[in-house]
């Protein structure tokens, strides 16, 4: 059965690790890209028969497989296997890993086709995919962490891997040490676990508190805060979101998995897989809305001014991340996964379809030097445009249902506040704004780049095209998965397909009601004071709410239409009216100098300290003392040995006399 | 086993023994350690030990002297050494201070060691000391210390050959 | 004392350490390394003069043959010995000891 083989999912891609790893510089280019894509394809198929399979089993009977591959850690109480589970959340993540991964894959055939180091690349790429499954299919923290550690390792030497670049090389160290304080957050949540329910196998620790729920709020209070300080790292939220931006140094394909369909949305799976810890700490799932709502909205009013177009989809990546969370802390985990989905699907294509971009343009990457380029570019162009409408949730596109299902959530969810959802309108109506602006600055209007490249100019290979159409077919159809149930019973869709998604997700997401009831529950027991029972809204108002966001989105389309096509100049004179809010956002709040400021320069000073006061005058310099000390000791007794070897006769003599001396007493 | 030859014959090889030490010349002082090793091979003839005389003759006498001599022909040295005149003072004084310990230390413990073997000599088979009984001893009691004797001379053999060999480069 | 009383085992004794003196005494004060090989030789002499002289007294024949034992290794030592001090005088062109002091810590 499909439980017996659910360990090809992760072998495959260790394998194409293997093979690009060991043997790719004998192999040809061809092949070694092949075998790449292959891997990735081969648990791709795999995961989806696992889909399938889960699909199939009637809803009564439990929608879990377990593969136990053998016993990991086994000390006195403590017993760990390596172990993988397959449950719909896993299988959902699985197939979004494998499937816009495979498509990434054959992508970067096309895009990294003349690099030097094409099967390392390959290598990391597969590496990647391997963490990342083995983060998501892990049926214990502990297994999850490896892969958590594993994706984080291979986002930094992905992020480098232009190493000669010193800007790719910093990034790649700043990404590693901001989503070490995340890890560190995140191995202290576990350890907590381990020390509260002796445990880390999800299923054991799960039960515990289902068993009992509200019984120990205080304390998964804090082992939820600290999970979710892991999550802000890895996935990119206030306060540790600013590795992601500088990310973007790595090559685009790698921008397009890792820093924005997959190792990024770790954090929100990571939220969602624990949900039923965190509707039993209603204080953290309020911390988890703010934080996510904070950051939705800081990172969109950034985007709306960056020139650099990877730059633009990276502070959109955070934002939509913060969407995600937001919809995690109001108690609508199923949407945050959803969305997740989606996402991946439009964020993908619009990478993608930004490397292309910078493929065809000699490596531009500033919209400020582009524009125009439809014409040259009518598939590329064509895509970002799906995308881009995906993402500013023109239906019926993906983009349309997840991110107003997060809106109405955000109201309506068992955390839902107004405020939330004042947020996610705004962000929503900024998301249309600033990839209306990207759209519009890269492909319409005036050409504005120099003369001499405007005839090289060139649509990208079949590879890298026919990946964008599959994305595109994906992030227009991907949403119609979950129709929400406003539109389902105002179209009288068949009862099985209206929140199909949400219904699959439910064994092992926290279904809504019932989280409700767990978070008023635990909040009569909360630490914190404010946390208050879910608002009554009327269903009713879900319709005309939606239709309010579509609106606005396109209103914001069509401003941007006239701000960047028709009447060029208007953003710049705008900004030049305020140009103190231009020079704020241009420079992103200033929070890498505040970081700067504040954290690096203080611990380079106390680094320095350390190594010139501690390290070098005291650990140094007692090493030195001893060796001081014999040195003079040496110089004493070398005297002795004076290689005559008639002097080594006669202390011989005299050391027998000794003896014979003592021997015969 | 008398009182007289010992003396005498202890004269002997006593001087040439002095004689070998303070010579200056590397030559006569190989000749004089053949005479002392005469006259200790006659000392093992009083003590009733035929076959191991005979042997002290044929190999020390005999074989090696011949290749310390060889060895002396061979290098040819002239003057190389001066003699004791050219010694540092301290290294004699060294010398003669440990040497006088030695033989005081000697001269103590002698008496001592009589005590443990009794004075007068053990009486033993009319065969003591032959070759049958030499043999059988090595053979039946020591037969690995033979063996292990037989495997150092000849990695000693080997090992001179490839030191001596004038080397190609 | 009669001249023809037998001999006592302390005189062996005394024999022999005074002929081992004597080697050991020559062996520091000598620079020559063939006089100090034969000073060697002289005090591995004056150590089987004991063997035998107490196997004599003891009347144990183990003591003989320890003695053939030394003199099988005596003539190893010195078949190598030579052999060094020849080698020693192919690249130096001396064999005065003291100049051999490489080895000077």
């Amino acid at each position: 059965m499909i439980g017996d083989f659910l360990w090809l999912i992760p072998a495959f891609p260790l394998a194409g690790v293997l093979v690009n790893g060991l043997l790719g510089h004998r192999l040809p280019r061809m092949l070694s890209g092949t075998v790449a894509c292959l891997a990735v394809l081969g648990s791709a198929v795999v995961s989806v028969m696992g889909l399938l399979h889960l699909l199939q089993t009637p809803a009564g009977q439990a929608r879990e497989i377990h593969q136990t591959l053998f016993p990991w850690i086994s000390t006195g109480s403590f017993q760990t296997s390596v172990s993988l589970m397959l449950d719909p959340l896993s299988a959902v993540m699985a197939c979004v890993v494998t499937g816009v991964g495979f498509l990434i894959h054959v992508y970067s055939t096309g895009y990294m086709a003349h690099d030097p180091r094409y099967h390392r690349y390959f290598t990391y790429l597969n590496l990647f995919t391997f963490a990342m499954l083995l983060l998501v299919l892990a049926d214990n923290f502990l297994l999850m962490f490896v892969g958590w550690e594993g994706v984080g390792l291979c986002s930094y030497l992905l992020i480098g891997f232009w190493f000669q670049k010193p800007s790719a090389a910093a990034a790649g160290k700043k990404a590693f040490l901001v989503n070490r304080v995340g890890d560190f957050g995140f191995l202290l949540g576990m350890l907590f676990i381990f020390a509260v329910f002796g445990s880390l196998d999800y299923r054991v620790v799960f039960d515990k508190v289902a068993a009992e729920p509200g019984a120990i709020t205080a304390t998964l209070t804090a082992i939820c805060l600290l999970l979710f300080v892991g999550a802000t790292g890895k996935s990119a939220q206030i306060p540790l979101y600013v590795w992601l931006p500088d990310a973007m140094e790595g090559p685009t394909p790698v921008s397009a998995l890792i820093h924005a369909a997959t190792m990024v949305t770790a954090g929100v799976y990571m939220v969602a897989r624990c949900s039923i810890l965190f509707v039993n700490a209603p204080a953290a799932l309020l911390v988890i809305a703010i934080i996510g709502a904070a950051t939705a909205l800081f990172a969109a009013t950034i985007g709306l001014v960056q020139n650099d177009i990877k730059r633009v989809l990276a502070y959109s990546t955070v934002s939509q991340l913060g969407y995600m969370f937001m919809a995690c802390g109001v108690g609508a985990f199923a949407a945050a996964i959803f969305h997740l989905m989606t996402h991946a699907f439009f964020k993908a294509l619009l990478f993608l379809g930004a490397g292309s971009v910078i493929h065809g343009i000699h490596e531009e990457q500033d919209i400020r030097r582009m524009g125009g380029l439809m014409k040259w570019m009518p598939i590329t162009g064509f895509t970002f445009w799906i995308g881009t409408l995906a993402i500013a949730g023109i239906p019926p596109l993906s983009g349309f249902f997840s991110k107003d299902e997060i809106i109405w959530y955000s109201l309506a969810g068992p955390m839902g506040h107004w405020a939330f959802w004042a947020v996610g309108v705004v962000t929503a109506v900024l998301t249309a704004f600033y990839m209306a602006r990207l759209t519009f600055k890269t492909f319409h209007g005036q050409p504005r780049m120099p003369e001499e490249i405007r005839s090289k100019i060139h649509e990208s290979p079949l590879s890298m095209t026919t990946v964008l159409t599959a994305l595109a077919v994906g992030a227009v159809f991907a949403g119609l998965v979950n129709i929400p149930e406003a539109i389902g019973h105002r179209l009288h869709l068949p009862e099985n397909s209206i929140a199909a998604f949400t219904h699959f997700l439910e064994p092992s997401i926290v279904e809504k009601k019932e989280a409700a009831l767990l978070i008023a529950n635990a909040a009569g027991n909360a630490p914190v004071g404010f946390v208050r029972p879910a608002p009554h809204v009327d269903h009713a108002l879900e319709l005309p709410l939606m239709g309010l966001t579509f609106v606005l989105a396109l209103l914001s389309i069509a401003l941007g239409a006239s701000w960047y096509v028709r009447r060029p100049g208007t953003a710049t004179a705008l900004a030049a009216r305020a140009p103190a809010l231009y020079s704020l956002l241009l420079n992103k709040y200033y929070v890498d100098e505040i970081y700067s400021a504040i954290i690096v320069r203080p611990g380079m000073a106390f680094s320095r300290f350390l190594w010139r006061g501690v390290d070098v005058l005291i650990i140094d310099g007692l090493v030195n003392a001893v060796a001081w000390f014999f040195g003079i000791a040496s110089r004493l007794f070398r005297v002795v040995q004076s290689g005559y070897v008639r002097g080594y006769a006669a202390g011989m003599l005299a050391g027998a006399l000794i003896v014979i001396w003592v021997l015969s007493r | 086993m008398t009182l007289l030859p010992f003396i005498a014959l202890s004269v002997v090889a006593i001087a040439f023994a002095l004689l070998l030490v303070l010579n200056r010349n590397a030559v006569h002082g190989a000749l004089c350690l053949v005479v002392n090793f005469a006259a200790v091979a006659v000392f093992f003839l009083m003590l009733g030990a035929e076959f191991i005389a005979v042997v002290q003759v044929a190999v020390y006498a005999g074989a090696i002297m011949v290749l310390f001599l060889f060895v002396l022909m061979l290098l040819n040295i002239q003057g190389q050494e001066g003699g004791l005149e050219q010694k540092p003072r301290s290294q004699i004084l060294i010398a003669a201070v440990l040497g006088i310990l030695l033989l005081a230390e000697i001269g103590v413990l002698a008496p001592l060691a009589a005590g443990l073997g009794g004075a007068q000599a053990a009486a033993v088979p009319a065969d003591f000391g032959s070759p049958r009984l030499v043999g059988l001893t090595l053979f039946r009691d020591h037969l690995l210390a033979f063996e292990i004797a037989a495997f150092i001379l000849l990695a000693a053999m080997m090992g001179a050959v490839v030191l001596a060999k004038r080397r190609l480069a | 004392m009669a001249w023809n009383a037998p001999v006592p085992f302390a005189s062996w004794v005394m024999l022999s350490g005074v002929l081992f003196s004597i080697g050991a005494v020559g062996f520091l004060i000598r620079k020559d390394p063939i006089i100090m090989f034969m000073c060697i030789e002289l005090m591995l002499n004056a150590g089987n003069l004991l063997f035998i002289a107490a196997a004599r007294y003891l009347g144990i024949m183990a003591g003989q043959v320890f003695v053939f034992f030394v003199m099988a290794v005596a003539a190893a030592e010195v078949a190598v010995g030579l052999a060094i001090i020849v080698a020693i005088f192919r690249t130096k062109s001396t064999i005065d000891v003291d100049e051999m002091s490489g080895m000077r810590g």
